[in-house]
């Protein structure tokens, strides 16, 4: 099990290696847009400080999915998916594998930039510390109910944004556990209720998240 | 069993049977209706607090509550197919989703219209409404990626991980949507203040309920033996059916 | 070892083949002829476990192969039309993720050498991206050389983008595996002779 596991996540993680552009393009997106929102909503820093967390948790959905249809539709191209699915190690694990190398390469760097975000909209910083951890806790979320949406959509016709309106509604739990948990402090209140609920909700996601990738992968390839 | 089950099951069975039954539902879909609007307009007082706007809930909750059960069923019929691999599970799942999708979308357009007069704006971000609204998105989401895969017997099958993984996740959204409710109260009236219900108002709305139940079986069972006869046109069987 | 029983296959609605049987005894070579778009490799991919057969089904030491699963995949090794071979990858880090993928083990001198039998060698520190056709196929079967161990073989067009020496190779390689005992079903629109205890034809599209 964990050998399936660590082979893919190995694998993948030397790939995106030797295409870092990739994963520094979703980085930078990201940071665009969050960019950019100040200048459509005008730089009062009481109404910034207000959307701040919840703009930096939809720009991280946004950035998060924009890396989806890559993360099937190579292997199925080149034939590495076929091997997977006839493969001597559990689909689980190996799915499992390239899940957690999508996050690696997504996620965390998301999350490790998010708290930058925050200070563009004046957020204070015991919030910016609650943001690392809702985005770090959350951005697994994405990548999981991400995978599903991908391997739901592989093959198809217009599948990057097929793929955000499948996933998009579901990771709705994410988006408010996360940026509540911000909104929370921010109101002097305490913010680990939400992140225990968004701990939560990534179990539930990662027991479906897995589940419905492999389901749609043997039928992807059937 | 499974192969009485498959019978059962089969398109070709089951496209007269469809047949037969549309008449029934239709009719009774028909009559409870025409009997709930009688009550809901003329019999039920007029509401002392919302005055004749209320009415609109004779549409309303019939909309809101079948928009959640036809997920469901939708749900069920497609997991049913995942699992026994019957092709008429898909075909009802597709047929229904359709109708549940109009329902939700009927929930929330007369949400609005009634949200005018009592609230004093078309849209507010009540929990139901949101949850609501995000209903509406997975049933499209659901019918987006039934029609983006050519192959129907795929299609079948990855929309129905999609309703599975739907209808688990639709609770946990419902919970969220109030969590984030009660978070950021003030902007928002809750439904939960619904007006005392007298008996005769209770009685036009669940004629009403049972009306839509029965509109949605109808066209469900009409939408299936459309369905059926695409799916299945090459089949000798289909030919001399519409020959 | 490996049994069919009656397999039907449809796409997109059409009926491909019906009544397909195959039992498999070691030693035994299957060899899935027909004109293109006959269902060959369909077929194998429903030997294989990735495609269900619309009627019948597949068993392998008795057992079905969809409860099977990973435990099919531990004996049974299949190489389809794409060769699964990353372009970023170098040929060696290929040859030893498909190994460790079918549940081979072996070392970095193994999987050179057996790089080194058929022939693409020199290359294996090289990215995938810069070697032809024929030298990503030689890279795929590669496996080839290490999978002794793995009694059935399910290969789809193993001949093809193959030169001369390359067909030659693979021709051996079968012959010492159903000699040893392994099993192997092919498809190929090519005559190619191939020496087995027995050799069985099915033919698609008749």
């Amino acid at each position: 099990m964990l050998r399936g596991f660590t082979l893919t996540l190995a694998r993948d993680m030397r790939l995106a290696l030797r295409r870092k552009g990739d994963a520094a393009n979703v980085l930078l997106f990201f940071v665009i847009v969050a960019s950019l929102f100040p200048l459509g909503t005008g730089a009062e820093p009481g109404p910034l400080r207000a959307i701040g967390a919840g703009v930096v948790w939809v720009c991280a959905l946004l950035a998060s999915l924009l890396s989806l249809p890559r993360l099937f539709a190579a292997d199925l191209a080149d034939g590495t998916l076929e091997q997977m699915l006839v493969s001597a190690q559990p689909l689980g694990a190996l799915v499992a594998g390239k899940i957690a190398a999508h996050w690696l390469t997504t996620g965390l760097p998301l999350a490790l930039v998010a708290p930058l975000l925050g200070l563009q909209y004046g957020l204070p910083t015991d919030a910016l510390a609650v943001l690392l951890a809702s985005v770090l806790l959350g951005s697994p979320v994405l990548s999981l109910l991400g995978a599903a949406g991908a391997a739901l959509t592989l093959g198809v016709r217009g599948a990057g944004v097929l793929a955000g309106i499948l996933v998009l509604p579901l990771c709705v739990p994410a988006l408010v556990f996360g940026a509540g948990a911000v909104a929370a402090t921010l109101s002097a209140l305490d913010p680990a209720p939400h992140l225990s609920l968004l701990g939560a909700f990534l179990a539930v996601s990662f027991v479906l998240g897995l589940w419905a990738s492999c389901a749609a992968l043997r039928v992807a390839l059937d | 069993m499974a192969s009485v089950l498959y019978t059962y099951a089969s398109p070709q069975a089951f496209y007269p049977l469809a047949g037969r039954m549309i008449p029934w539902f239709a009719w009774a879909a028909a009559i409870l209706a025409l009997a709930g609007l009688y009550v809901g307009f003329f019999v039920a007082p007029t509401d002392a607090t919302q005055g004749e706007a209320y009415r609109i809930i004779f549409l309303h909750v019939p909309a809101a509550w079948m928009s959640m059960f036809i997920y469901v069923v939708m749900a069920g019929w497609a997991g049913l197919g995942l699992v026994l691999n019957t092709r008429l599970s898909g075909m009802m799942a597709s047929a229904l989703a359709p109708t549940g999708a109009m329902f939700t979308f009927l929930a929330l357009w007369s949400g609005a219209l009634w949200g005018r007069p009592t609230w004093g704006t078309y849209w507010v971000w009540d929990a139901r409404l949101t949850s609501e609204l995000i209903l509406l998105f997975l049933y499209l989401g659901f019918i987006a990626l039934k029609e983006a895969i050519e192959d129907p017997r795929r299609a079948d099958r990855a929309s129905a991980v999609l309703a599975l993984v739907g209808v688990v996740n639709i609770p946990i959204i419902y919970f969220s949507v109030q969590w984030w409710n009660t978070l950021h109260q003030g902007a928002s009236v809750s439904f939960t203040a619904a007006p005392k219900m007298a008996a005769t108002m209770l009685a036009g709305m669940l004629l009403m309920v049972f009306a839509a139940w029965m509109y949605s079986i109808a066209v469900s069972l009409a939408r299936v033996r459309a369905i059926i006869l695409e799916r299945e046109r090459d089949a000798a069987w289909v030919r001399e059916a519409i020959a | 070892m490996l049994e069919a029983k009656a397999l039907a296959c449809e796409r997109g609605g059409r009926r491909l083949f019906g009544g397909i049987s195959i039992a498999l005894e070691p030693g035994a070579l299957v060899r899935v002829r027909g004109p293109n778009g006959s269902g060959k490799t369909s077929l194998l991919r429903i030997l294989a476990g990735l495609t269900r057969p619309a009627e019948g089904e597949v068993r392998w030491r008795g057992a079905p192969i969809a409860e099977l699963a990973e435990a099919y995949g531990a004996e049974m090794l299949f190489l389809g039309h794409a060769p699964g071979v990353k372009a970023e990858l170098t040929a060696a880090e290929n040859l030893a993720f498909a190994l460790r993928l079918a549940g081979i083990a072996a070392g970095e001198r193994e999987v050179r050498e057996a790089l080194a039998r058929w022939g693409v060698g020199a290359q294996a520190g090289l990215p995938a991206r810069v070697l032809s056709e024929g030298q990503r196929r030689r890279v795929a079967l590669a496996r080839l050389a290490l999978a002794s161990r793995v009694p059935l073989w399910l290969l789809d067009e193993p001949f093809a983008a193959l030169d001369e020496d390359g067909v030659g190779l693979l021709r051996e390689r079968l012959a010492t595996h159903l000699a040893a005992g392994g099993m192997a079903v092919l498809t190929s629109h090519q005559e190619i002779a191939l020496a087995a205890r027995r050799v069985h034809t099915v033919a698609l599209g008749a």
